[in-house]
């Protein structure tokens, strides 16, 4: 093996899976001081061709409260047919089909290569994949348009026999039948009243009528349940009636009075779609795909009034306590994720509008049920359409990206104990001799529900390390997790991968340097984000920011080289030196800073910095800058004021927004019209390089990000400017004394100043 | 001495009866009924003689023959027994088994010896003379307190001051001036009003008048409106109220100089100074919300539950309206109706449809949430006819489709008229809601209701609960609909117990019609069912109509009969109000009036037209005023008194036992004709029955109506069937009443092949039948055709097409088309009936000695009934026994 950081990689690839940590610290105390805590990123359905998934059952663990499976790590007696539990260590006898097994005749799941595998079990009946559309028709006539071709053209990318249904709202909520010929039908309820689950089916006839019981006549129907599917058809069976059915949607009818929002029943709407999928399908996968352009002004779940002199909420208001709808509002959303996750199906927000569309209130719909959430100008542009085709994009392997209804069950080693988990999931409450009674994230349990995820859904996993200290570990002993996840894949098979992995105990205090040289700052860096971002949905923001701080010093004081109270001799290592710039980084970024965001922008970001991988979860942190000029190649340059250079073109990739910058001497020759000389060829070959490059980006992003582009002194160029490194700002232009970069107008702190600050902290012998 | 009336010279005398009543007779109460009754013709009040009163002006011709040859009747015996022991019919079979009495206890056997029938005052005759004398010339309405013709004769009216008979009759032309000669009278002073009634077509329509920005020219006090009654004074710059004598300047626009006799000189020009009847147009001030009127909508609502569909109704509906809606009233000349349709069908849920013109297929909206009723669309529910076309086509094409395999039997019904409602609502205008209903709204909503018929309530106190609605919540939602101007018309299709008494509220109080086809068969039915519902879609109607009857100095309305919601004790809040409702209002002393100013009435209708147009209609009519009763008895109409009393006594079932109403009814009868005996009539022998001329068809008529299906049910007839003729006879006019419980049986065997006439109309008794005959007999809701068992085979082959009696089916519900001159002329006057009524009659062919003829003998109102009631003539006894009580 030559160096952790291929170690790492090899092992995100092969298993998806990235630890904070690669040699473990083996006793509680030395982990505690660790600061950073030993966790994971794990991502469930990581795409590997190369894996073809076996045909049959796993063999578990017979002993009842672990059920691990059989893995390359068991000890296996071939000839007495046993195998050993690396986690309990119980002794189980292999089942009659392994009958054959030997040294040189080894089942997959024994094979060290398959640490991950996928098995494909046969449970239950299949039931196709469910896409139920509520679509707002409170849109203005162009976006609606546009929406409905969205729709239409969506139909043709859904799996042909999936089942699709479609809710339409405004003043009322539609339920559209999709069964019927000639006459269009469809059920509609007042957007103001909410409704219970039995209620909705009741009114849509959706309950099974009482059947009167015959005398001497056994009920013949042996749990067949006849499931009324009028409103959710096989899309090859109607697809010409729901494209003219979508056709002829119209704006919302009633009258909408100067001044006023128009009337939107958001909550019913979902309560509905809820209800509706609750009472037909429980427990097969199925995506509602709310589509919205404003704010619901009505009923419950409404988020603002529908009089336009009332604003919508700001970050102001909340901290003033003044968004009075906000609460109630949210807990309507709430009790509906919940419910829609106990049920197993998910919820997508899409919301196109110019102002918030109470994305803050609904997020739980979306966080706790893995569904995605996108949020856009007007669902006439690019960044919807892209985005929303992107759903149904397909994997290499021609399968839809898309799983639902997973567990993932988490099993360790006895020194280790699951401390929760942050990403797109519930917990399942299943409490077992592994849960730790310290919570991180969504913590009490070792199993957790993913309603709906695909293959780069990444949840956080926390551990804490409980051996006690004068419990050695033996020598050469490997600490062990197991991650179980079944699902209902695409194609509507039942799934189970199993991956398990080990890492070596190393006792920190004598074999420090090989915890510290198995550091994974990368994923370090992530898993405390997650922590802090998870932290910022309950906390203060201030107070979320000093944790992070004080992370931080600890980790520079524990991990650091330095003299005390000489912060000139501060040094890290390698595996350390940045990772205080990805939390300079995170410091500033939306996730934890509400300045100039909107509470649904927020939300926005905060949605899919939970569930990304590490590298898009990295660039959300730390935005990417390429530069581009006639200095040589496009090369990656510091995300730093000095960057913007006139003789440049900046490419930034926030992972929200594409920005191509024109530095100002190019953007001057740009409107000369150079690019257009054909002996300025080479200036049209440069201008256009970035283009290609964000093309490139733009075209595999989900969300697909904003595209800008600006050039200097542009209106746009603020997306650029806001997040650069201020190295240099209206305050210390002239002490610098260089004239290449850009100054910032800001008063946020340097890099710089923030790295001086830390090493002074760090290297006090005062704290 | 005998056949005492008519007098030739001064006050008519009265038919005299004398005798006491049968020994033994016991009257423990009125007597009893049968189903459906209506009578007929109501006695002609034909002015015998000159009057003592204010001058007649010759209004009439001749005096009248008299009505009866002399003969001995009405003549006491000596054994105190009525007339002549008349023997059995020949021909004909026995007494009807099981024998009437009076009251509830069983009574003795029938006397002996009885009455001659032909002796005591015919409603036949009484018709014809009215017909004879009356009918020839046109009505002219110029002078005060003139009774006018039967509402059996046919006559032309002229309007020159007072309205029309066919808008208002009173019942009584001449009031008391005081309120103790009233009292003493227990003549109930009433006039019944039908607005917008239809008039033929040589009769001119009300003209509308407009009196510009200002509105109607009215007294400053009383608000009463410009008419002919009104005194103009001081050259014309003011005038005197007739009503309440306020002086009101005159406006300078409608200021005009008088003439020599004081008239102004526009007179004849303006219809309110001329005119008993015309119209203004209203201001914006006399519109709801100070907003002109939308034009008003029709909603139809069509139950397509099981029963429903099953029945072919559905279908039949659609088909209907597809070419039906292509007749929705206009206004005037316009090229097409400003009315919008909606449609709505149901079952426990409702079924809203949108048929925009630019869909090209209608759109079903399904609404579930019936417990709290919303209208789910607002474009594209109420359309125009025309513009929509298409849609609607395709709609009435699917409904039958969509649920001809529905296995759903509940239904809700007060949500269906909350959609309604609130559909209006949304729309901001009036209309009507037509709603096709077949069962009893059990499903889980609001208003549902329970089986709560039970037949062994009658005759007990709790009886009146039949009548009574069983929840109050459809009074409250009849209150909404009023405001609205939502006005509800019901087709019901029971075929069970369906609870008329609480489904009709709302359209009882919103001035809507109900229509009802027990048992609902399309072969049987749907003609009659489809005549119903195109005359319902097409007649006139008015909206949100609000009525005023203001009376002057002296008398004021004090009671309203009819369908209608009150809020206040004055304004009669009608959300619809088409031609055929009829409202009844009581009138009382509240002060003395005076012969030289007489009393006046001025009804004032403010609706909104078919064309969304506010107007107000005002019908004036002046009565005289008298110091002698004998001028209040010889100015009587009994028609219209019957229509009085029946809606009194059909109305006080709702709050007291049946029984106490039948002997209000008699004891107030009694009380009228013992007053005439005490104080008009001249001396006589105690034992002689005088009835004054203009009432003496009341015994009869009075018997009728407490034979009838509410006050006295047979067995057969349901609670349904009297909630439901309860709720009809209250909107009936003064004909209708009338052939109602008097029906008119004509002989069609002796009909003229070669006229245009009908064959004379014979009493209503089965002596009067002859088994060689075929007869006809309709009661404005009915039309039965009796065959007698002899009837020759020709008369059968050419009206039915069959070779014999029993070869004549009574399955049949139309008479066969036959190329003959006696099918013809019989479906001719079938035909000709069938017009004048406003509701289409069922028929029903009954052969003599037919299980069927029970129902047909029901009618037969001068016998004795099933159910108990008296036959005309021991019922005049009964009556006779009262009066003397009352007078000695």
């Amino acid at each position: 093996m030559a160096t952790y950081l291929e170690f790492i990689q090899q092992n995100e690839e092969r298993d998806g899976v990235r630890f904070s940590w690669n040699v473990w610290p083996s006793s509680r105390l030395e982990a505690t001081r660790m600061v950073v805590p030993l966790a994971c990123l794990l991502t469930p359905l990581k795409e590997r061709l190369d894996l073809p998934p076996v045909q049959y059952e796993p063999v578990l663990c017979s002993r009842p409260t672990c059920k691990a499976v059989l893995n390359p790590l068991c000890q296996v007696d071939y000839r007495a047919k046993l195998w050993a539990c690396n986690f309990c260590f119980q002794r189980n006898q292999f089942p009659p089909a392994y009958a054959g097994i030997s040294e040189v005749n080894q089942p997959a799941e024994l094979m060290p290569q398959f640490s991950t595998i996928e098995y494909i079990v046969q449970r239950g009946p299949q039931t196709p994949l469910i896409f139920l559309y509520v679509v707002d028709t409170c849109l203005e006539e162009e976006d609606l348009q546009a929406l409905k071709e969205s729709l239409q053209m969506s139909l043709s990318l859904l799996p042909a026999d999936a089942l699709v249904g479609l809710i339409t709202f405004g003043r009322m909520v539609q339920v559209h039948e999709l069964s019927c010929e000639g006459i269009s039908k469809s059920y509609v309820f007042r957007g103001t009243k909410d409704l219970t689950a039995k209620q909705i089916q009741d009114m849509l006839g959706l309950s099974k009528p009482a059947v009167p019981i015959q005398q001497g006549r056994p009920l013949q129907t042996p749990e067949q349940p006849v499931i009324s599917s009028r409103f959710l058809q096989p899309v090859h069976k109607i697809d010409m009636n729901l494209t003219d059915l979508l056709g002829e949607l119209q704006r919302d009818p009633w009258p909408v009075t100067q001044g006023n929002r128009p009337l939107r029943s958001t909550g019913v709407a979902l309560s509905i779609a809820v209800g509706l999928l609750e009472g037909t399908f429980p427990n097969t996968g199925a995506r509602i795909m709310l589509f919205t352009g404003g704010p619901p002004t009505q009923g419950p779940g409404m988020v603002v009034g529908d009089e336009l002199k009332t604003p919508i909420r700001s970050w102001h208001d909340i901290e003033k306590d003044n968004a009075r709808f906000m609460k109630k509002a949210t807990k309507h959303y709430e009790t509906l994720a919940n419910r829609t996750a106990a049920n197993g199906h998910c919820i997508d927000i899409y919301a196109c509008a110019l102002d918030q569309t109470g994305l803050l209130e609904m997020k739980c719909c979306a966080n706790l049920t893995g569904g995605h959430m996108v949020m856009g100008d007007s669902f006439n542009t690019s960044l919807f359409k892209q985005t929303f085709q992107r759903v149904f994009n397909k994997g290499f392997n021609g399968e839809f990206r898309m799983a639902f209804g997973a567990s993932l069950d988490v099993k360790t080693s006895r020194e280790l104990k699951i401390a929760g988990a942050i990403g797109p999931c519930v917990s399942l409450n299943v409490k077992g001799p592994c849960v730790s009674e310290n919570e991180l994230g969504i913590g009490g349990t070792s199993q957790w529900k993913i309603c709906s995820l695909d293959p780069s859904t990444t949840l956080a996993i926390y551990f804490e390390v409980v051996n006690q200290h004068n419990a050695p570990i033996p020598q050469g002993g490997r600490g062990a997790v197991q991650f179980v996840t079944q699902y209902q894949h695409s194609s509507t098979q039942k799934r189970i991968r199993v991956t398990t992995i080990a890492r070596n105990w190393a006792d920190a205090q004598s074999q420090l340097q090989h915890i510290e040289a198995a550091f994974d700052q990368e994923a370090a860096a992530v898993l405390m984000a997650r922590l802090g971002v998870y932290r910022a949905e309950s906390e203060e923001g201030p107070d979320v920011l000093r944790w992070l701080d004080r992370q931080l010093i600890r980790l520079c004081q524990k991990f650091g080289q330095y003299n005390k109270d000489d912060p000139n001799s501060f040094r890290l290592s390698e595996s350390f030196s940045l990772y205080p710039q990805f939390m300079f980084h995170l410091r500033r970024s939306p996730f934890l800073q509400v300045f100039n965001n909107s509470p649904d922008e927020s939300s926005y970001y905060r949605h899919h910095f939970a569930r990304q991988d590490l590298t898009q979860s990295l660039i959300m942190i730390q935005p990417i800058l390429y530069a581009y000029s006639f200095h040589g190649p496009p090369e990656p340059v510091l995300l730093d004021s000095s960057s913007i250079l006139p003789d440049r073109i900046l490419l930034m990739d926030t992972f929200f927004q594409i920005v191509i910058y024109l530095g100002e001497t190019i953007a001057q020759w740009q409107k000369a019209g150079y690019q257009d000389m054909p002996e300025y060829e080479n200036f049209k070959h440069l201008l256009q390089a970035p283009l290609d490059d964000a093309q490139e980006i733009l075209q595999t992003r989900f969300p697909m990000p904003r595209y800008i582009h600006t050039e200097h002194g542009g209106s746009q160029a603020r997306f650029l400017l806001s997040k650069v490194n201020p190295s240099q700002t209206h305050n210390n232009l002239y002490a610098w004394g260089q004239e290449s970069g850009a100054p910032i107008l800001t008063d946020d702190v340097s890099l710089q100043v923030f790295m001086d600050h830390l090493k002074k902290l760090a290297v006090s012998s005062a704290s | 001495g005998p056949s005492s009336y008519p007098p030739t010279t001064g006050a008519p005398r009265p038919p005299t009866m004398p005798g006491p009543p049968l020994p033994g007779q016991t009257v423990a109460g009125p007597p009893v009924s049968q189903p459906n009754h209506v009578s007929s013709p109501p006695p002609p009040s034909t002015m015998s003689g000159p009057h003592p009163g204010p001058p007649m002006s010759g209004l009439h011709g001749p005096p009248p023959p008299p009505t009866h040859p002399p003969q001995p009747g009405y003549q006491m015996q000596q054994n105190g027994s009525f007339g002549q022991v008349r023997g059995p019919q020949p021909n004909y079979g026995g007494a009807y088994p099981g024998t009437p009495n009076y009251g509830s206890q069983p009574g003795p056997p029938p006397p002996p010896k009885r009455l001659d029938p032909d002796s005591i005052p015919s409603p036949i005759q009484v018709i014809e003379d009215d017909r004879s004398n009356r009918g020839s010339e046109p009505f002219v309405t110029g002078v005060r307190g003139q009774v006018p013709p039967l509402v059996t004769t046919n006559f032309l009216v002229k309007d020159q001051g007072n309205a029309s008979p066919r808008y208002i009759r009173c019942t009584s032309y001449n009031i008391p001036c005081t309120s103790d000669m009233a009292k003493q009278s227990q003549v109930p002073l009433a006039a019944v009003i039908k607005p917008l009634a239809t008039l033929p077509p040589e009769e001119t329509l009300p003209y509308l008048v407009d009196h510009g920005e200002s509105g109607p020219v009215r007294c400053n006090r009383c608000k009463a409106y410009m008419c002919p009654f009104m005194q103009f004074i001081e050259g014309g710059r003011r005038f005197q109220c007739c009503f309440c004598s306020c002086v009101t300047e005159v406006p300078p626009h409608y200021f005009q100089h008088l003439d020599h006799t004081g008239k102004r000189v526009d007179f004849y020009d303006r219809p309110e100074l001329s005119l008993g009847s015309y119209e203004f147009l209203a201001t914006v001030d006399y519109c709801k919300n100070n907003k002109f009127p939308s034009p008003p909508a029709f909603i139809f609502m069509i139950d397509v539950s099981y029963n429903a569909m099953k029945s072919g109704l559905v279908r039949l509906i659609c088909e209907e309206l597809k070419s039906l809606l292509d007749y929705l009233p206009r206004e005037g000349n316009m090229e097409e109706s400003a009315i919008r349709v909606g449609f709505v069908t149901y079952n426990k849920v409702l079924h809203f449809y949108n048929v925009k013109s630019s869909l090209a297929q209608p759109q079903m909206m399904v609404v579930s949430d019936v417990a709290d009723m919303f209208v789910p669309l607002l474009d594209g529910f109420l359309v125009n006819v025309n513009e929509s076309r298409t849609v609607i086509a395709s709609l009435l094409d699917q409904i039958p489709e969509m649920f001809a395999d529905t296995r759903e039997t509940e239904t809700v019904f007060a949500p269906v008229i909350q959609a309604g409602l609130e559909a209006l609502k949304a729309a901001e205008c009036a209309g009507k809601l037509f709603i096709f209903h077949t069962s009893l709204p059990v499903a889980e909503a609001p208003g549902k209701l329970k089986n709560r018929d039970d037949k062994k309530l009658i005759n007990t106190d709790k009886e009146k609960t039949l009548f009574q609605p069983q929840t109050s919540f459809y009074n409250n939602l009849a209150k909404d609909c009023v405001a609205q101007g939502c006005c509800v018309d019901l087709f019901l299709f029971p075929n069970q117990y369906l609870d008329v008494a609480t489904l009709g509220v709302v359209t009882y109080q919103t001035g809507g019609s109900i229509y009802k086809y027990a048992y609902f068969q399309l072969e049987t039915d749907q003609d009659r069912f489809l005549n119903d519902l195109r005359r319902d879609v097409q007649k006139e109607v008015g909206f949100d109509a609000v009525m005023r009857v203001r009376t002057s100095t002296g008398i004021r309305a004090t009671d309203f009969f009819g369908a209608f919601y009150m809020s206040n004790t004055t304004d009669v809040e009608m959300a619809g109000l088409d031609c055929d409702k009829t409202i009844t209002v009581e009138f009382k002393h509240d002060d003395k009036l005076s012969e030289d100013s007489g009393a006046l009435l001025q009804c004032a209708l403010l609706y909104t037209s078919c064309a969304g147009q506010r107007r107000l209609r005002i019908h004036n009519l002046s009565l005289n005023c008298c110091t002698q009763l004998a001028d209040l008895y010889r100015n009587c109409e009994t028609d219209t008194l019957i229509n009085y009393l029946a809606k009194y006594a059909y109305r006080g079932v709702l709050s007291s036992p049946v029984k106490t109403v039948r002997d209000a009814l008699i004891n107030q009868c009694a009380q009228i004709l013992a007053c005439y005996r005490k104080n008009c009539a001249s001396p006589s022998s105690a034992g002689q029955l005088i009835l004054p001329e203009c009432m003496k068809l009341l015994p009869v008529y009075l018997n009728c109506v407490l034979k009838s299906d509410v006050l006295q049910p047979g067995p057969e007839v349901t609670t349904d069937d009297r909630a439901y003729i309860r709720q009809l006879v209250t909107s009936m006019d003064v004909a209708e009443t009338n052939v109602f419980f008097y029906p008119r049986l004509l002989p069609l065997t002796k009909a003229d092949v070669d006229s245009d006439s009908l064959p004379a109309a014979i009493r209503n008794s089965e002596e009067r039948l002859s088994k060689g005959d075929i007869y006809l007999l309709e009661n404005g809701l009915n039309i039965f055709v009796w065959v007698g068992v002899n009837v020759q085979q020709g008369l059968i082959q050419n009206l039915f097409g069959v070779s014999s009696f029993s070869q004549i089916s009574n399955a049949l519900s139309t008479l066969p088309v036959l190329e003959n001159p006696f099918s013809k002329k019989v479906r001719s006057i079938v035909d000709m009936l069938q017009v004048q009524r406003s509701r289409y009659m069922k028929l029903i062919i009954v052969k003599q000695e037919d299980k069927l003829e029970m129902l047909f003998k029901h009618f037969l109102v001068e016998d004795k009934s099933l159910s108990g009631g008296a036959s005309y003539v021991d019922f005049l006894c009964h009556m006779h026994k009262e009066i003397r009580q009352l007078l000695s």
